[in-house]
């Protein structure tokens, strides 16, 4: 290898942050845990050995064994197979939500944090406002209101947790505007809007990128939380959190299995992108 | 206090004007969200069967078909003079219901701040002491790996350990008629635990990014060398000055436990706040569920006001150096 190559090999700052990642411990069980989930969401439904919607009456409420390993439900489905499957639908709703607050997050941001002056002082006292006030709270209102589906869902997480994105894009912006590659840029006359998004924003993507995978990480306990509530993930979904939701009322009879397994998956999903989350985040800070 | 100083005087009023601010935001939230989104409240209380001229006789009688804005009027101003409607379930006012839940949430997250608080601290305070040995790394990740689980992921857990398998706790958070304070605190025992372990994490992680700040300060540092014991040193320079931020975070995070007890109430059926706006959510009871909602966003407000000013008046130099 030449010196040139290896030296914009090093120059590469995403090759860099990935060489990096690939070192960080935390990121590394993190990402192997949600790859685990991701799998099972895509590829679950041709490997679990029953029919995850299948009522089987005969043998319902039946304890783990070596034909169910994780036992049935009340309706006689196999745990273990809804389990399996059950990663989908979460991992479909809260990437999206967290995508649609990144994007009005970082959006509002951007605009507070460059244009400053009255829109910012409008803005930011709205967005400090609006972060008083209990993300599921807001949830469980806009949800009945509009009825639950998987798009009210999305768009509800999504618009309570852009607020917080704009905090933290807004303040990184605040320091880059005084850069001089932004003044250049005003000198070329180039328009606001280019300056915004073509100059700084690219600037900016660390924070940003820090700032979803912890979203990610709110929005899986949001929506789970909303599912087990009646809220979210409508039947008749394996959900994890649904399937909790409509077993949980068993618990006293002893039928420890019908509600374990899925609350053990939701947790193991958190923590894997809690530590993902803080993985990128040691990872930029140094 | 040097309350008469203009700096301090000037953040307070700020502070509590925002926290009007974020009322009324809330305030026309739930109103547009209870009142504006369901569109129309006669035909779904009475059902797709019912004529139009009853559910239109019924929009009347409730005062539904008259302008948002004085409907919006109407309600705010009742609402803060203590009349917060009439429920469409039970027929008759809101207020004792949301005055009676609140009291019993009140209870529980009285029980979960008093278990977590002085064990939050001590956490942090162990963990600080110790950095990054085992027992630092224990108390660090354990409190933020379980901070991160949702309240009804930890609750399913705990009540099979404690109540099935163990059979220590009740299963769910109601006593009986007329029980005395130990009946009541028994019960409520394993519905504050999820809470706990929610607020944990936060309130150790404070407190030792607090001690573990002070202990490496000048002051700490001149102390230990004017020849000061090592208990000393810490008890006077470095708890007081690592404390005080922790206290703030703790009165920031009841925002976090309102979320949570809709979900711990629910999943305990304990008759608080959380659990009457799940029911009234569930029965599309909209007045009920404003009711609910607004009462808990004033508690809300109200603390966080509570802790800020504590925090300003303490220490006004932080707060009054930072502002820009």
């Amino acid at each position: 290898m030449s010196a040139l190559d290896s030296a914009a090999e090093e120059r590469s700052p995403l090759r860099e942050l990935i060489a990096a990642l690939g070192r960080s411990r935390t990121f590394l069980v993190g990402a192997a845990i949600l790859l685990f989930w991701i799998f099972c969401a895509l590829f679950g439904e041709f490997i679990v050995p029953y029919d995850p919607l299948a009522d089987d009456i005969i043998n319902s409420l039946l304890p783990p064994s070596a034909e169910h390993w994780f036992g049935t439900d009340q309706l006689g489905r196999d745990v273990f197979s809804r389990v399996i499957v059950g990663s989908r639908d979460i991992l479909t709703v809260a990437p999206l939500a967290t995508v649609l607050a990144t994007v009005l997050g970082t959006t509002l941001g951007l605009i507070t944090g460059y244009f400053r002056g009255l829109v910012d002082d409008i803005v930011s006292r709205i967005i400090e406002a609006f972060m008083a006030i209990p993300v599921v709270i807001v949830a469980l209102l806009a949800i009945v209101a509009l009825g639950p589906s998987t798009l009210t869902v999305i768009t509800v997480i999504g618009l309570a947790f852009s607020p917080i994105i704009a905090r933290t894009v807004r303040s990184a912006v605040l320091a880059e505007r005084e850069l001089d590659y932004v003044a250049a840029a005003k000198l070329r006359r180039e328009n606001a809007l280019y300056i915004m998004f073509g100059e700084i924003l690219p600037n900016v993507l660390p924070p940003i990128l820090v700032e979803a995978t912890v979203r990610l990480g709110y929005a899986i306990f949001a929506v789970a939380t909303l599912s087990f509530m009646g809220f979210g993930i409508q039947p008749p979904s394996p959900d994890w959190g649904l399937s909790v939701s409509t077993n949980y009322g068993m618990i006293g009879g002893g039928f420890w299995w019908t509600v374990l397994f899925d609350s053990l998956a939701i947790a193991t999903l958190v923590v894997g992108v809690n530590l993902i989350a803080d993985g990128v985040a040691g990872t930029l800070d140094d | 206090m040097q309350l008469e100083n203009p700096a301090i005087v000037a953040f307070i009023l700020r502070r509590i004007a925002l926290s009007l601010v974020t009322l009324v935001l809330l305030s026309l939230m739930v109103f547009f969200g209870g009142q504006v989104l369901p569109g129309n409240v006669g035909r779904a209380i009475l059902g797709p069967f019912a004529d139009e001229a009853s559910v239109q006789a019924l929009n009347q009688s409730l005062g539904l078909d008259r302008p948002y804005i004085v409907q919006y009027w109407d309600w705010i101003s009742n609402f803060v003079q203590g009349d917060m409607g009439m429920s469409y379930a039970f027929r008759s006012p809101v207020a004792p219901f949301v005055l009676d839940a609140l009291a019993n949430s009140c209870k529980l997250a009285l029980v979960a701040f008093l278990i977590v608080v002085p064990l939050g601290i001590l956490g942090g305070i162990v963990a600080a002491l110790n950095v990054n040995r085992p027992i630092d790394r224990i108390i660090s990740l354990g409190g933020l790996s379980v901070t991160v689980l949702p309240e009804f992921v930890t609750g399913i857990v705990l009540i099979l350990i404690f109540s099935i398998w163990l059979d220590w706790l009740p299963v769910t958070a109601t006593w009986p008629e007329g029980a005395g304070l130990g009946t009541q605190l028994y019960h409520l025992i394993l519905p504050s635990l999820p809470l706990f372990l929610v607020l944990f994490g936060y309130i150790a992680r404070m407190a030792r990014a607090g001690m573990v700040e002070a202990l490496d300060s000048d002051y700490t540092r001149t102390a230990v060398l004017k020849g000061l014991s090592w208990p000393t040193v810490i008890r006077r320079h470095v708890l007081r000055n690592a404390l005080l931020p922790t206290i703030t975070v703790i009165a920031t995070q009841t925002g976090y436990l309102i979320g949570g007890l809709v979900v711990v109430e629910t999943l305990f059926r304990y008759q608080g706040i959380g659990s009457l706006i799940y029911t009234a959510a569930r029965g599309k009871d909209f007045p009920m569920l404003e009711a609910g909602i607004l009462t808990i966003g004033v508690v809300f407000a109200l603390a966080t006001l509570a802790a800020d000013l504590a925090y300003t008046l303490l220490n006004p130099r932080i707060r009054l150096g930072a502002e820009t």
